[in-house]
């Protein structure tokens, strides 16, 4: 019994670690969309962030700072995605391929030539990195059986980073709900033409939520170098930002069902590490990968309205022109 | 990507070969602040990358290898492309073709390598095939929007070929996830076996038969485009949907026919790296060839020539920053990455900057614009 | 109330602009006087809407000055034209579907960082707006929900919610009606009471003389005329627009037609949301006939063109053509279709029926390109193609005579007569055509007609669908009506007069109009 709690609160802690980045990078990409700006390029700009977070942490030994280059590395892409989206027109998804590609490599060359680890970041130590939290009576209430390791470990002990998170999804409800900017930006990704009529700029609109999208992913990069992890490794979002857009799509471009898909897809992806080589009853030993691809499977078949129909924001992946 | 629907009269030979030069150019200028940053000279780089990729017969050999994987994945988006596709999914086309090959070359032991051939190709052709059809049945018949589904396609190839080199596939007592070795009978004779009949003694090469089969690819493909009437009819599908139900041509049924070959093109990879070079099915034997291609495609504007040449460009740069990075410790192979990425940003998404410019600086100064706001 | 502006609301003075090699509007000089409903008429393609535009801000003038209440203006985007109190209606509007009425009053006048304070301004405000100008509109639905009236409401009470005083309308009525039509006159009538100055852009003659006080007539980007409304009349109207005396062709009545070569027998079209839009629609058309489908655009024309030619399904009704049954079970798609000798020039054929990037020649072939001639085995011969493109360019005079030239390069008036005779070249037995003379020139126009004529000489049936009512006059030997979606009357091309079909296109079937149709239809048996 005890055993079987324990392991549900591990479950959850990494469910809560694992869901972070990906609730950050589909935060960002809401932003992106909502204003009619596809943007797979969440990838790219998370690990460039990861990077700039782990070496400049490394470097300076502050974590704010690698925070704050996090931050500004993903912008500079985020404004390179503006640049040729919107004030150039070109395709969306091409230019998110590019940035993709770009920071795939640009991070892998850099590393190598700044640290020579092969491709990594030095090691950094508990001063570098954001760590988990100490709540108030954690340790006096750890006895108290599940609910004390429940807030020891899955509400109190985890970093800054994840908090932020956190109050990422109702801050972007608000703006998005409750906002003029909200209202402004929903629009956009419908008809760009009704907010161009209505005497608003399409393309300052559009660049804003782009650069709110960057900002995102530069701590979601952040997060995984120098708060979850303790450095930085080639390609180490290995698929979050395409995930975290699949999450997006789950949640039908709404935060809070946003919110709901990250945490399916972090909950299935720490259940597929607790499963190796696991027999389970009846089934016995399923291979890991059958949960692995779920998050993929459960996308294609919403897409394709097997299960429910995610219809994307109407204008998403057109550049807008003005005509007649 | 619309890089066809451009209606400024540019002339042709400024779309089909001083852009991508621009284009080449512009990348050139990026990576070589890269290496710049690096604290390295970016013009002995570049020498050297040249030397290693073209300079000697080795080098040679494995430019024209890769450019032979990138032939396939290349004209894999391309086709897409002219039916209005974006086709991310040529890394898991790839994957799962080589599958197909796998087993055929696995299964056919004794047969000599020119009997298995075709039916390696078959085989690698379909699984690709399947792999890209379903996406586009998806995109045609139920609106998914292709780009995600062919990303998430990727993830699955990922996944399913893990699980089978772990486990069905994986040689007996071995730890390593891949198959066993092929039989030497079905290995497709490399450039040294052709080099050595006719006399002439070189080292293990990894350049192989398969070249001839992308050139022919690349022939079928712009046969097909071109000068038949499916290509007419992919065409008019990729430039205007609603001309192309006007006229007559299903648009469903094109999709998911460009999306079949598209897939079966890329499901060709397989054939140069495994029954060419590695003779087993190995993880990730595709390698990133299924994303280059992307590049490839845009920076040989869709047309097969266009992508023979930049397959060739590529295939350099991957030798050459290889040979690079052995001789510089500082410049990692993944330089090739960026100028890759740099390239698809200038020759795909920022098509609409350069191509205005252009067409400023080569028209002819009419008399009519000449009045114009005087 | 705002204080009384002077005379004039907006001056435009020698307003130019140029697209390229288009001259839009040559030094257009305009005067709409504060307080009265201004007409701006024109045939399509006579700078009215670019006019508007520049007003509004989407487009700068090349040269010109815009003065509003006596004062000179720059208006460089939208929001200029908004804080100047111009609002404009779009023909297509510029609304957000996925929005409420009320976000979409709001969008761009928020009142605020914050929509909370704004929602109850805003309610409070529009709801005053509604009482005074009687536009009931349901605050908190979905705009997608609601029919096209009520969303040109929404728009009106948009422009409104931002303080406009100066209304533009892009061709309002075009969408609606003519309930609905009577309805938006009511509220422009409420509006110009309350001092507000509307401009309205039309085509229809009849609107400009029931609604305007004053209206300028625009022809070929220039202001050729400028009257009091109450001083002309649709005729002096309709000659200044169009440069000549309007009915200028003489009908030229043929043959005694020939077998039925189209039967059409009760079809319906809905919509894709279950709305009908053709209905019940039955008649024949003979070999060496043309038939055609006057009406106001919006009205079922474009749905019959479109089931006839397999462009999109119908759900109840049969199709007879060429021997063949179509029915909702066995449909036919287009390229069944021209295998069934039936020719389609959509309506809008310059977004559909051509491939701009394409080569001309390529667009020769684009629905014929299963024609075995053009093609030898699996390839296309594209060689043969060319040289049919080069004969086709000479005969139907489409300039420059150049088949490997991009389709985009061409002119609109040029690409239409190459579609055009792609369509008429190939001898088909039955031709739909939509719009067969919308956007070419003048000496366009008569070519056009002629080879029509000369189609339906050869024996060939002609379904003709056109929103200028002369033209359907002019060339058909009988005319269906159509209004809502129904054939309301069928008339002998003698029995036809504008005035019958303009009543018929409104819906109005009367006594009179019952005994012509009974006729109609005994006629067509």
């Amino acid at each position: 019994m005890d055993d079987t709690a324990l392991w549900i609160v591990s479950l959850l802690a990494s469910t809560v670690r694992l869901a972070t980045p990906l609730v950050l990078a589909s935060l960002a990409g809401f932003y992106s969309e909502r204003a009619g700006v596809v943007d797979i390029g969440l990838e790219g700009k998370m690990l460039t962030g990861a990077f700039a977070a782990a070496a400049t942490a490394a470097v300076t030994g502050s974590p704010w700072l690698g925070l704050a280059a996090a931050i500004a590395a993903s912008l500079l892409l985020a404004l390179v995605h503006g640049f040729a989206c919107i004030t150039h027109r070109g395709d969306q998804v091409v230019a998110g391929v590019a940035i993709n590609t770009i920071a795939a490599g640009l991070t892998a060359v850099l590393a190598n030539a700044w640290f020579d680890l092969g491709g990594r970041t030095p090691s950094l130590d508990g001063g570098q990195r954001f760590l988990g939290l100490h709540f108030p009576l954690a340790e006096a209430v750890r006895g108290v059986p599940l609910l004390g390791r429940f807030y020891g470990e899955v509400i109190g002990g985890q970093n800054l980073l994840v908090y932020l998170a956190v109050l990422a999804v109702p801050a972007t409800s608000w703006v998005a709900y409750r906002t003029r900017f909200g209202l402004r930006l929903r629009a956009v990704g419908e008809n760009p033409a009704a907010v161009d009529t209505a005497g608003i700029s399409v393309p300052w609109l559009r660049y804003r939520a782009v650069l709110i999208t960057g900002l995102l992913c530069g701590v979601a990069g952040a997060y995984l170098s120098i708060a979850q992890g303790a450095g930085f490794q080639e390609n180490m979002t290995a698929g979050k930002g395409y995930l975290a857009l699949a999450a997006l799509i789950l949640g039908k471009w709404r935060p809070y069902p946003t919110l709901a898909g990250c945490l399916l897809f972090a909950a299935t992806d720490a259940l597929q590490a607790r499963l190796q080589g696991v027999a389970l009853p009846v089934v016995g030993a399923v291979p890991v990968q059958i949960i692995e691809v779920l998050p993929y499977i459960l996308t294609v078949l919403l897409l394709a309205g097997f299960v429910g129909k995610s219809i994307p924001p109407k204008a998403a992946g057109q550049a807008y022109v003005k005509d007649r | 990507m619309s890089a066809s629907t451009n209606s400024d009269g540019l002339p042709r030979w400024a779309t089909l070969a001083l852009l991508p030069a621009i284009n080449l150019g512009a990348a050139l200028v990026v990576s070589s602040l890269v290496i710049l940053a690096i604290g390295q000279d970016p013009l002995s780089a570049l020498a050297f990358m040249v030397k290693g990729a073209v300079g000697r017969g080795t080098g040679l050999s494995y430019t024209l290898y890769y450019a032979t994987s990138l032939i396939f994945t290349g004209l894999a988006v391309a086709i897409a492309n002219h039916a209005g596709l974006f086709n991310i999914g040529g890394e898991g086309q790839a994957y799962v073709g080589g599958l197909g090959t796998g087993l055929v070359c696995l299964a056919l032991s004794g047969w000599p390598w020119y009997a298995v051939l075709p039916v390696a190709v078959l085989a690698g052709a379909l699984f690709g095939a399947v792999w890209g059809l379903v996406p586009g049945y998806l995109q045609a018949y139920r609106g998914s929007h292709i780009v995600i589904t062919t990303i998430m396609f990727n993830f699955l190839a990922s996944a399913l070929m893990v699980y089978l080199l772990g486990g069905p596939l994986i040689e007996h007592g071995q730890m390593a996830p891949e198959s066993r070795e092929f039989a030497e009978s079905t290995f497709l004779p490399a450039v040294k076996e052709i080099a050595a009949s006719l006399g002439y003694r070189t080292s293990t090469l990894p350049l192989n038969l398969s070249l001839l089969l992308a050139l022919l690819c690349a022939a079928g493909v712009w046969f097909l485009i071109w000068h038949t009437r499916w290509g007419f009819q992919m065409r008019t599908v990729g430039a205007n949907e609603a001309a192309a139900r006007y006229a007559g041509i299903n648009a469903r049924t094109t999709i998911v026919i460009a999306m079949a070959i598209s897939g079966a093109l890329a499901g060709l990879v397989g054939i140069n790296e495994l029954q060419g070079v590695q003779h087993r099915v190995t993880l990730n034997f595709q390698a990133g060839m299924g994303f280059t291609g992307i590049a490839v495609a845009l920076m040989g504007r869709g047309h097969p020539v266009g992508i023979v040449l930049s397959s060739l460009l590529f295939g350099a740069l991957y030798q050459g920053g290889a040979e690079l990075s052995f001789e510089y410790n500082e410049i990692s192979p993944r330089l090739v990455v960026v100028i890759q990425g740099v390239v698809i940003l200038f020759s795909g998404a920022l098509e609409h900057m350069f191509r205005p410019a252009l067409v400023r600086l080569l028209k002819p100064r009419a008399p009519a614009t000449a009045g114009q706001r005087a | 109330m705002p204080p009384q502006p002077g005379p004039w609301a907006v001056e435009l003075v020698g307003i130019d602009k140029r697209f390229g090699p288009v001259h839009a509007n040559k030094a257009v000089s305009l005067r709409i006087r504060a307080g009265s409903i201004h007409g701006l008429v024109g045939e399509n393609g006579a700078g009215k809407s670019t006019l508007m535009s520049i007003l509004y801000g989407f487009y700068q003038a090349d040269e010109g000055q815009i003065l509003v209440n006596g004062a000179e203006v720059r208006i460089r985007e939208p929001k200029d034209a908004i804080a100047l109190g111009i609002g404009m209606v779009h023909q297509h509007f510029m609304l957000v579907e996925e929005f409420t009425v009320l976000e979409n009053l709001m969008l761009g006048a928020e009142g605020g960082a914050l929509l909370k304070d704004g929602i109850r301004k805003a309610r409070a405000e529009v709801e005053r707006l509604e009482k005074a100008y009687r536009l009931d509109v349901p605050l908190d639905a979905k705009v997608a929900d609601l029919n096209v009236g009520i969303q040109q409401r929404v728009e009106i009470l948009k422009a409104l919610y931002r303080g406009a005083q100066v209304l533009i309308l892009d061709e309002p009525t075009a969408v609606l009606s003519p309930p609905e039509v009577q309805d938006l006159f009511r509220i422009l009538d409420a509006l110009r009471a309350q001092g507000r100055t509307i401009l309205m852009i039309t085509h229809k003659l009849k609107e400009i003389m029931a609604i305007t006080d004053a209206v300028s007539v625009l022809r070929q980007g220039a202001v050729v005329a400028n009257f009091h409304t109450q001083d002309t009349n649709e005729a002096a109207l309709a000659e200044a627009m169009v440069g000549r005396r309007a009915n200028p062709a003489v009908r030229r009545p043929g043959a005694p037609a020939g077998a039925p070569l189209l039967t059409v027998e009760d079809l319906s079209v809905f919509d894709e949301r279950g709305v009908e839009r053709l209905k019940h629609a039955t008649f024949r058309v003979r070999a060496g006939e043309i038939v055609g489908v006057a009406g106001v655009a919006g009205n079922g024309q474009s749905e019959l063109l479109e089931a006839l030619s397999g462009m999109t399904p119908f759900q109840r009704g049969r199709v007879h053509v060429n021997g063949r049954d179509v029915t909702p079970e066995s449909p036919m798609d287009p390229a069944q279709a021209r295998r069934q000798g039936i020719a389609h020039v959509p309506e809008d054929r310059l977004r559909r029926a051509v491939v701009k990037p394409f080569p001309a020649f390529q667009n020769a072939l684009l629905g014929y390109q299963a024609d075995p001639a053009m093609a030898d085995g699996p390839r296309l011969n594209w060689k043969r193609v060319a040289a049919a493109t080069a004969r086709l360019m000479e005969d139907w005079d489409v300039r420059p005579r150049q088949p490997s030239l991009r389709t985009s390069l061409f002119s609109g008036g040029n690409q239409q007569k190459l579609v055009l005779g792609r369509e008429m070249e190939r001898d088909p037995n039955v031709l739909l055509v939509g719009q067969p003379t919308r956007g070419v020139d003048i000496g366009a126009i008569e070519f056009i007609h002629r080879r029509l004529l000369a189609m339906r000489d050869a024996g060939k049936a002609i379904l003709l669908v056109s929103a200028e009512l002369e033209e359907i006059m002019a060339l058909s030997d009988r005319i269906l009506v159509m209004c809502d979606g129904a054939i309301t009357g069928e008339l002998a091309a003698e029995d036809a007069t504008e005035g019958l079909i303009g009543r018929l296109m409104a819906g109005i079937t009367d006594e009179t109009e019952h005994g012509s149709r009974a006729d109609a239809a005994g006629g067509a048996a």
